[in-house]
């Protein structure tokens, strides 16, 4: 068995709350219920996981989920070994087994026919069968599920299953207020709050062209980033370019279009 | 003679003799003349000056040459240096004598403003190689060895020059002129109207050479500018600042949209896209902030000067939202001088609004006149901590702004203009509410709308796409008209007893299709990590592990999905050789080609990947036919079988531009493959071109187009003899079928073998 310790999240993460999220987290975990949380890239869902793992003190596991993931790489495969082959957990059944906090980062990425896995885990079961090993793990009192996915990143082809959809309560997050983030900035990184309000106003106007040709606007993360630049000692409107623009897009007219927001804005 | 009553003074006299000129016109203006010619003129030059005006004189080309040269040479020699006054004459001597003689006044004439545009020596005579490059090639001769008609183009070129050169650089003037020679140089009346600029090629080059920031090239962008800084939308309108001088239209706003130059060049520094941006941006301020106010009691001045007060609210409340764009608005506003707030005998009104405006935008220009600074303070008072303030509140200041400064020369006619017009600004039309209707509302649009509605009522309107010249080396721009439409209907149980006559051959294909069917789960082993454990490999592993040798510890397998992603578009030729009976058969190359892509289609159908059907014909540049038979959505059934038995052939076979019309359907495919396959019997050609290699350029131009967009194109002919073209036009992706009657075994076999 794994060193439950060492997914115990050490120091404090910071996270501004931007409503009741944190309690209502809370109520969802004293009853064991899986969660889902939804969002646009880098608006906070990993780190208000981490967040709560630390506040309920539980060890958290996660998983970067990706196209090319096995079933086996969530719940374990046999390798090779000196005496023949042996069982190694994925993080599902470790989760499981040590009472962690699951959290599925992206799971869309997955294939539908990985997530359905989880399913067991998820119900009034709580076990998971490892078919290969002919085991069933009744799931640890503390083990909580928590999935992630990007509803604006869905195509026809990445969406979740009705029967996986509804096995979890559900939060949505979105980037947060104006004020809010540049608090989130500020803090985050120590640059004054002047100039995170700059840059979150250079945030709002690529959120404003989603659709027109962005996916994704720029995400509190990606200013954060910039923010860390500046601090750094770059010039402004250089780290922006550099960790606000160039990420995005590649279309030309949109990058023009921004790289004018940013001058726009820094006189 | 009796006219000369005015005296001259010796000087002049001796010029008069010196020139030996017998026409009274000339004598009239002569006096006026020479005072001009000997301020702007050394004396050496003045002695050239006559000596080429004497030459002219005696030319025979009567006394308007002379009268023109008079005139204008000296302004040209003042700019460039007086040795151009003897290449002037030779210009025209030259001009005389190869019958192009009616261009001498038109040249004369256009010459001085001609050379203010070209500033040096050396682009002039560049204008001079031009000028006589178009005589060359345009002046017509008899039986090849004299010239004897005279440019039909030159005389009009020369009244449009300084116009275009004042849009063009040199070299855009070469290209424009090259242009019209090319096209029109054996047709002297298409001629006449490139170089009038009456035709739209003209007019369509003209756009193409010019220098500056096209409105159209930068559309979107200043859209999503719009969109991501003020969350505003709107259509952007162009409007041509070429073509009317005198009245200049202002950028301004209403319910149809929003209307902006055409073009804009640099100025000031700020590069043509950022006038764009601070104008739009200006407007955006406008559409924010402003409210309309009812204005039938205000006057013209009061107006104005409201119009400056408010504009400079919405760029104060603009700077404050974005800080950068305080320097761009510096940039193209004008400084104005305040030392000219002296002058009594012009109207300064326009000139004290200018220097308030400029103070209250910039903080480091200081006005000394007490009562304009009270207002520049007034105004900061009102904007104070943060302070929006109102459009009515910007009116209040302004109208007693009018009242307190009011002179009584503002009445004067005589209006002073210098740097008081503010280049990013537009005409704020949209801030007045008249209640009774004024006659100085603008129309200057409300004409072209209504005529686009006519248009529209009776087709739908055509797709323009370029066209390559490889002679020229460039594109046409906007030269073919294609003009899609639905395919008519027939009897769609045709095409299946088509495909029954061929039953025989569909179940040999049938086979074939089954061994191409996409097969959807592919084991792929020897993985490292996979989703489960292959035994063969883990068993080989672990003996060998037992054997005291080093395992493989690559024991894994996983899946893939391997499927086709391929998206087909037929393109059909549909011109008047199909209906030739084929070499060796009872049926026609249409028939047969009916019968060949019903079961194509049938097989495509079968392998599930995407596809779509069209046909069509040219009659002209002007009238492409693209003929819709099956969309990439619409399923092989009744419909489209029906459209597919109507087909019918007729009119040329203009190729590049079905492919490029059809390449955007194609393009906007989500597939991993994209395949275009031409089924043809002939080489592009149209009743319009007389070179057949152009149509066989252009069309191998497209296949270039189509493979940058990622599109296969692939050319079934059925031209024994396309051996000749088709490789140049498709390089290596064509097959010729020499056995026409075999095609509709031969097409889904090709196909197959393609997308294996």
């Amino acid at each position: 068995m794994s060193d439950a310790a060492q997914y115990n999240i050490k120091a404090e993460p910071f996270y501004q709350a931007q409503g009741d999220e944190v309690e209502l987290y809370e109520a969802a975990y004293a009853a064991r219920l899986p969660v889902m949380v939804k969002g646009p890239t880098g608006c906070g869902k990993s780190r208000f996981v981490e967040y709560m793992a630390w506040k309920l003190g539980k060890p958290l596991i996660t998983v970067a989920c990706n196209e090319d993931m096995t079933a086996s790489d969530l719940v374990g495969r046999y390798l090779l070994d000196a005496n023949g082959t042996r069982w190694l957990d994925g993080p599902l059944t470790t989760a499981a087994r040590i009472g962690a906090i699951c959290y599925l980062d992206e799971i869309v990425e997955a294939r539908q026919d990985t997530t359905v896995v989880i399913h067991p885990l998820t119900d009034h079961r709580r076990t998971l069968p490892l078919d290969k090993k002919g085991e069933l793990i009744e799931a640890h009192p503390d083990f909580q599920l928590v999935i992630s996915y990007n509803p604006g990143y869905q195509s026809l082809m990445k969406d979740l299953k009705q029967s996986t959809k509804q096995r979890f309560a559900g939060f949505e997050f979105d980037y947060p207020s104006e004020a809010t983030e540049t608090s989130i900035v500020a803090k985050e990184t120590g640059i004054d709050i002047e100039l995170a309000a700059k840059l979150v106003k250079i945030g709002g106007t690529a959120r404003n062209l989603k659709g027109h040709g962005l996916d994704e606007g720029i995400s509190t993360r990606l200013l954060t980033y910039a923010a860390t630049l500046i601090k750094g000692g770059v010039e402004p409107k250089a780290a922006c370019r550099m960790a606000l623009v160039r990420p995005i897009t590649d279309d030309a007219d949109i990058r023009d279009t921004l790289d004018h927001a940013i001058s726009a804005t820094f006189a | 003679m009796s006219e000369t009553v005015v005296e001259r003074t010796p000087e002049v006299e001796a010029y008069w003799e010196a020139l030996g000129c017998r026409f009274a016109d000339v004598n009239r203006v002569f006096d006026e003349c020479m005072t001009e010619a000997t301020t702007l003129l050394s004396k050496e030059g003045m002695d050239s000056y006559i000596e080429n005006a004497r030459f002219i004189g005696k030319m025979g080309r009567g006394s308007e040459p002379l009268l023109v040269y008079l005139e204008e040479a000296p302004r040209v020699a003042s700019i460039v240096g007086e040795d151009v006054l003897s290449e002037i004459k030779d210009f025209v001597y030259y001009l005389s004598t190869n019958t192009n003689f009616k261009a001498i006044v038109p040249f004369l004439q256009t010459l001085a403003s001609v050379t203010r545009r070209l500033h040096s020596i050396e682009q002039l005579h560049y204008y001079f190689k031009l000028l006589k490059d178009m005589v060359t090639r345009t002046s017509g001769s008899v039986h090849g060895h004299h010239t004897t008609f005279p440019s039909p183009g030159l005389p009009d070129l020369l009244k449009q020059a300084p116009r275009l050169l004042k849009l063009l650089s040199m070299e855009g003037f070469k290209n424009w002129i090259d242009y019209g020679i090319n096209y029109y140089h054996n047709h002297p009346e298409r001629q006449i109207d490139y170089f009038t600029l009456q035709s739209a090629d003209a007019n369509a080059v003209l756009q193409r050479e010019r220098h500056g920031t096209l409105l159209i090239d930068h559309e979107r962008k200043l859209d999503l500018y719009m969109r991501s800084l003020w969350q505003d939308s709107d259509y952007l309108v162009p409007y041509s600042l070429a073509f009317s001088e005198l009245r200049k239209p202002m950028p301004y706003y209403d319910d149809f949209g929003i209307r902006l130059p055409d073009v804009f060049d640099d100025l000031n520094g700020v590069r043509g896209i950022d006038r764009y941006r601070a104008t739009l941006g200006h407007m955006a301020a406008h559409r924010r902030w402003s409210s309309k106010m009812v204005v039938d009691n205000w006057s013209p001045f009061q107006r104005v000067a409201v119009a400056v007060f408010e504009d400079c609210r919405v760029d104060t409340l603009a700077i404050r939202m974005y800080p950068g764009l305080r320097r761009r608005f510096l940039a193209l506003h004008p400084i104005p001088n305040e030392e000219d707030l002296v002058k009594t005998e012009q109207s300064l009104l326009l000139l004290r609004l200018a220097l308030v405006s400029r103070a209250i935008l910039d903080p480091n220009f200081k006005i000394r006149d007490e009562v304009l600074n009270s207002y520049v303070e007034r105004f900061h008072a009102m904007m104070a901590d943060g302070a929006e303030g109102s459009s009515r509140d910007a009116a209040d200041i302004a109208l007693s702004f009018i009242a307190k400064t009011r002179r009584q020369t503002d009445l004067s006619p005589n209006v002073y203009f210098d740097n008081t017009e503010v280049d990013y600004r537009d005409d704020n039309r949209h801030l007045w509410i008249y209640i009774e209707s004024g006659d100085d509302e603008d129309t200057l649009f409300e004409h072209l709308e209504e005529q686009k509605q006519d248009e529209d009522s009776f087709k739908l309107p055509p797709r323009h796409y370029h066209e390559w010249d490889y002679q020229a080396a460039h594109y046409r721009p906007d030269w073919v008209s294609v003009y899609e439409a639905v395919h008519p209907s027939g009897d769609a149980t045709q095409i299946d007893r088509l495909l029954e006559k061929h039953s025989a051959l569909a179940k040999r294909l049938k086979a074939i299709l089954e061994a191409l069917k996409p097969q959807q789960k592919v084991r792929i082993r020897y993985q490292e990590e996979g989703s489960e454990l292959d035994l063969d490999v883990a068993i080989r592993s672990l003996i060998d592990l037992k054997s005291g040798s080093q395992p493989d510890m690559r024991i894994n397998m996983s899946h893939k999905n391997d499927g086709r992603d391929i998206a087909v578009m037929v393109v059909l030729d549909l011109s008047q050789s199909l209906n030739e009976r084929a070499a060796g058969s009872s049926q026609t190359i249409l028939e047969l080609s009916q019968e060949a892509v019903s079961l194509l289609s049938w097989t495509i159908d079968k392998l599930g990947d995407k596809f779509a059907i069209a046909g069509f014909n040219s009659d002209t540049r002007h009238n492409v036919r693209y003929a819709h038979i099956k969309g990439f959505s619409e399923s092989w059934g009744t419909d489209v079988k029906s459209r597919l038995a109507a087909m019918t052939a007729q009119y040329s076979t203009r190729m590049g531009a079905a492919m490029r019309h059809a390449s955007h359907y194609l393009e906007s495919q989500k597939a991993d493959k994209k395949l275009m396959l031409i089924l043809t019997d002939g080489e592009p050609a149209d009743i319009d071109v007389s070179d057949d290699q152009l149509l066989i350029h252009d069309t191998r131009q497209a296949v270039k187009e189509l493979n940058q967009k990622g599109i296969y194109s692939y050319c079934i002919n059925l031209d024994p003899k396309a051996d000749e073209y088709v490789k140049d036009i498709f390089g290596k992706q064509y097959t010729v079928i020499d056995h026409i009657d075999r095609l509709p075994e031969q097409l889904p076999k090709i196909f197959m073998a393609l997308t294996k």
